[in-house]
């Protein structure tokens, strides 16, 4: 069974999204996704300053079975990536939700996150 | 679709968290735990494998050694009871059929071990060459399963277990034994690169000894492996895998495997006189094995380019190596261009090959 914390937003695209207290929001890809995916070997991440737009590509998550787009739950700039992933990949599938994240964002709509699902919504999502 | 065919350890794995997927038509586990991790383990101290898919068929009869010698690329002649060789199996074209391995138990008593994806093609062809040799060709594989226990601890885990001495046993021989009061064929060969035996053995008795290696192999950090471990051992040790790297469009000399092909064994094969044509007038393409210095993995099918971007082959195999922790692969590229750089495009970004000869870490087998 797929952990889902409850204090996080998700979308549809298994990525989640946690507000914090500076206004920015962190995001990563969550454990369905990681699991679904498999040994994670690489993680392509934007430029801090990249302009992303909602749904809009950010990144590749690469695993030994495939290689999949990473995708913009809202839409924001690029405050920063997490340089651990490098040369450490796999802690996105120890710790999809810790030091596995992949980008802080200022999100264009601060009221944006309010919209994504809750995790309640996004466990149905899973069944 | 048609059922998957199952092993007797399908619920074995499946009670041990196994990731059950479709293997050539056999629900296979491709993991465990982590392939990366299970990997790793094989080549730190031991993995064990359920490969009981792969086909095994008896050859039998006075005229089994020259038809066999006939069939397959390799020297048969070079066997004795206890032996073991690997060979191709080519079309007359010099195409390859399937890759397996030759034992010989007796002087008219041999077996053959082939790839599971394979197995009803081979046995109708094996079959059908057969015809006017004095020989009964009997499969069995569905009465045989088949454990690999690879790994430098692999000896220690498994001469706890038997009373055969296993020191006896060199690399490529066998030898019947018990393994925990199972009756085996105990053979010192392997898919990974590492020292090892692989474990033939009747079907009743697989979830009885994969039990009791797993228990003895605790102690020493022996762990399950899957399907996906295998291909990325095989791969960082430079095994061919058939459809990858052999394949009927690649045969033996093209895929490097010229120390198969006995041209000069004395006897006439399938395929011999296509593979004295192709290594007197060199083969148009061939199989090269690379390393990247990056993490993307080079995926299979993928364009393989000169510096003038011109496509001149493609890629056959890649992974991210757990060991080197960057890209490695194989590809089909024509010979010409084999000398010349060579890249390939990945997300828009461009790769450089660097060409190798495998294996890609020193490896432990003996």
């Amino acid at each position: 069974m797929s952990s889902v914390p409850a204090d996080l937003r998700y979308a549809k695209s298994h990525e989640w999204v946690r507000p914090e207290a500076d206004g920015t929001v962190t995001i990563g890809i969550t454990d369905y996704a990681q699991n679904s995916l498999g040994d994670i070997t690489y993680v392509q991440s934007p430029k801090v300053r990249a302009v992303l737009a909602a749904g809009g590509v950010f990144g590749v998550v690469e695993s030994v079975k495939a290689a999949s787009d990473l995708y913009a739950p809202v839409a924001g700039t690029v405050v920063a990536v997490n340089p651990a992933l490098d040369g450490a990949p796999e802690t996105v599938n120890r710790e999809p939700y810790g030091a596995g994240w992949m980008l802080r964002l200022k999100p264009a709509d601060p009221g944006a996150v309010g919209a994504l699902l809750d995790a309640s919504a996004y466990g149905a999502l899973l069944g | 679709m048609t059922q998957l065919q199952r092993t007797p350890l399908r619920d074995f794995h499946a009670a041990r968290g196994a990731r059950l997927v479709d293997f050539a038509g056999w629900e296979m586990p491709v993991q465990y735990r982590s392939i990366l991790e299970e990997h790793r383990a094989v080549r730190r101290a031991a993995g064990l494998f359920d490969v009981s898919h792969m086909g095994e068929f008896d050859v039998r009869g006075p005229g089994a050694a020259a038809f066999l010698n006939r069939l397959v690329t390799n020297d048969v002649a070079r066997l004795f009871p206890g032996r073991v060789l690997y060979s191709p199996m080519c079309y007359p074209d010099g195409g390859v059929v399937d890759d397996l391995l030759v034992y010989q138990r007796a002087a008219d008593d041999f077996f053959l071990c082939v790839n599971a994806g394979n197995l009803a093609r081979d046995l109708e062809w094996i079959r059908t060459q057969a015809a006017g040799h004095d020989v009964t060709v009997t499969d069995r594989s569905a009465e045989t399963a088949l454990l690999a226990l690879q790994g430098p601890r692999a000896v220690p885990i498994l001469q706890g277990l038997t009373a055969t001495s296993l020191a006896g046993i060199g690399y490529y021989h066998f030898a019947a034994g018990e393994v925990a009061g199972v009756p085996c064929v105990l053979s010192r060969t392997g898919y990974t690169g590492e020292d090892g035996f692989e474990l033939y053995h009747a079907a009743g008795h697989a979830v009885c000894l994969a039990e009791a290696l797993l228990a003895a192999g605790a102690p020493h950090g022996l762990e399950l492996a899957g399907l996906g471990a295998r291909d990325s051992l095989r791969l960082e040790a430079g095994y061919p895998l058939y459809g990858h790297e052999l394949s009927p469009a690649i045969s033996p000399l093209a895929a490097g495997l010229g120390w198969t092909v006995k041209l000069e064994k004395g006897c006439d094969f399938l395929g011999r006189e296509a593979l004295l044509a192709e290594k007197r007038g060199g083969s148009p393409r061939r199989v090269v094995y690379f390393r990247t210095g990056d993490r993307r993995i080079l995926r299979p099918d993928s364009p393989v380019l000169n510096a003038a971007g011109t496509v001149v082959g493609q890629v056959l195999s890649g992974t991210l190596s757990p060991m080197l922790q960057e890209a490695i692969g194989s590809a089909l590229v024509e010979s010409t261009a084999a000398a010349a750089p060579l890249a390939v495009e990945v997300r828009g970004a461009t790769v450089p090959l660097q060409l190798v000869r495998p294996p890609f870490v020193p490896l432990g087998r003996t």
